[in-house]
């Protein structure tokens, strides 16, 4: 395969790819480095530098739609941001150490999570109105756009979110992808914050985690500009029809379909490590 | 507090924007530096199954910008990587001059040690 041909179709997988992991809200970067691994052939490191900078670009794109809708919470994605950051460093720093079939079972297991996540019932959250005394301290609680008018919110457990969200960053500079599954688990399920702005926010956040490792992957070495350009270009496209067409479509079938890719993917990935194929 | 909110509302205008612009104008120098290396490259081999590492060029800030200079195609691309790694460390630098406008200090040291993680690694020595 020559460059021209390897370009045009791994930017198609990546459209593809960025398309449809808008659409379930999954994001595409669980399945591009699987898919750049399994049916290209291409080395998981360079995979991992490629969907780590389309990460960037999809997340940006997106939050910058959403900032401007009012959910974004820019004090709790700030403060949180100081748990990823650093988690992320520390990822992108493990990943440089740990052997590359080590990182394929990590990432094989990540991908079975986030399929079992997105498969299960969404567990409802019940409404806390009580402030929490360090999130008011944090001037964290805040409001949000409803139908009758501004809505709001109280905070909680920021330790515990802290925590996940460090675990979080890890997870992103590892394995280059977004980990947002993880960040809204943190937002949503531990802090109780509204599912929107949890969504909203994880995305303004998932931007910056990812640059806080892509520095290290690019002076590293990692992030190939040939192989990376497709894979951007085509993710970035395809999120961006996506997050159009989301509003008219039916997306459990898709979900489905996409969960069973994953799974699929997952276990390859699993195999792949476990023998030492990587 | 009602000043404060409005310096939110007004910083999340404009830090959706730069977000925009940043995206946009990175996937540009993407595309063009990706063309420039198609014409001069597209009919060689493709390989990516061996790790190598990038050449130093494609490394630092300083190699890309050389690399540039001679017109290479792989490094226009990586100048547009690196737009892009900068485009959420411009909005966190932002974010930092509007919670010092509205004098919150807490929120000004957060948002610096996230920028002092950002800017390490990206420009860090290891």
């Amino acid at each position: 395969m020559n460059n021209l041909e390897f370009s045009l179709l791994v930017g198609a997988c990546s459209l593809v790819a960025g398309f449809l992991g808008a659409l379930t809200g999954l994001g595409g970067g669980v399945v591009l480095v699987p898919l750049l691994t399994v049916l290209f052939h291409v080395d998981i490191r360079y995979a991992i530098g490629a969907s780590l900078v389309s990460v960037i670009a999809t997340s940006s794109g997106a939050a910058a739609a959403y900032v401007k809708e009012g959910f974004t919470n820019i004090r709790i994605g700030m403060f949180l941001e100081i748990a990823t950051t650093l988690g992320a460093l520390l990822g992108a720093y493990v990943a440089l150490m740990v052997p590359t079939p080590a990182i394929a079972i990590i990432f094989g297991m990540m991908m079975l999570y986030s399929a079992y996540l997105s498969g299960r019932p969404q567990p409802i959250v019940p409404v806390d109105d009580h402030p929490d005394p360090l999130a008011t301290r944090l001037r964290m609680n805040g409001t949000y756009p409803s139908l009758d008018g501004p809505r709001a919110y109280y905070v909680h457990r920021v330790p515990a979110g802290f925590g996940l969200m460090f675990g979080a960053g890890t997870l992103s500079g590892l394995l280059g992808i977004g980990s947002g599954a993880v960040k809204v688990l943190a937002m949503d399920q531990a802090m109780k914050i509204p599912f929107k702005v949890s969504t909203t926010t994880s995305n303004l956040m998932i931007g910056v985690t990812a640059a806080a490792s892509a520095g290290v992957y690019m002076r590293r070495g990692y992030v190939d500009p040939a192989l990376a350009m497709p894979v951007m270009l085509g993710v970035l496209i395809g999120s961006l029809v996506g997050t159009r067409v989301l509003a008219r479509t039916r997306t459990r079938w898709l979900r489905l379909v996409f969960s069973v890719v994953i799974v699929l993917l997952g276990m390859e990935m699993l195999y792949k490590g476990i023998w030492g194929r990587i | 507090m009602a000043r404060s909110e409005w310096t939110d509302r007004r910083v999340e205008t404009i830090v959706g924007n730069l977000l925009r612009a940043g995206v946009i104008v990175s996937a540009l120098v993407v595309l063009a530096g990706g063309a420039v290396f198609l014409i001069r490259h597209g009919f060689e081999p493709a390989n990516y199954r061996v790790f190598r590492g990038e050449p130093s060029e494609l490394k630092h800030i300083r190699g890309v910008l050389r690399g540039i200079a001679g017109l290479h195609g792989r490094a226009f691309i990586q100048l547009g990587l690196l737009l892009l790694i900068a485009t959420p460390i411009a909005r966190v630098a932002l974010a930092l001059f509007g919670f010092a406008e509205e004098r919150d200090r807490m929120y000004v040291g957060f948002t610096a040690a996230v920028l002092v993680v950002l800017l390490y690694s990206l420009l860090g020595s290891a």
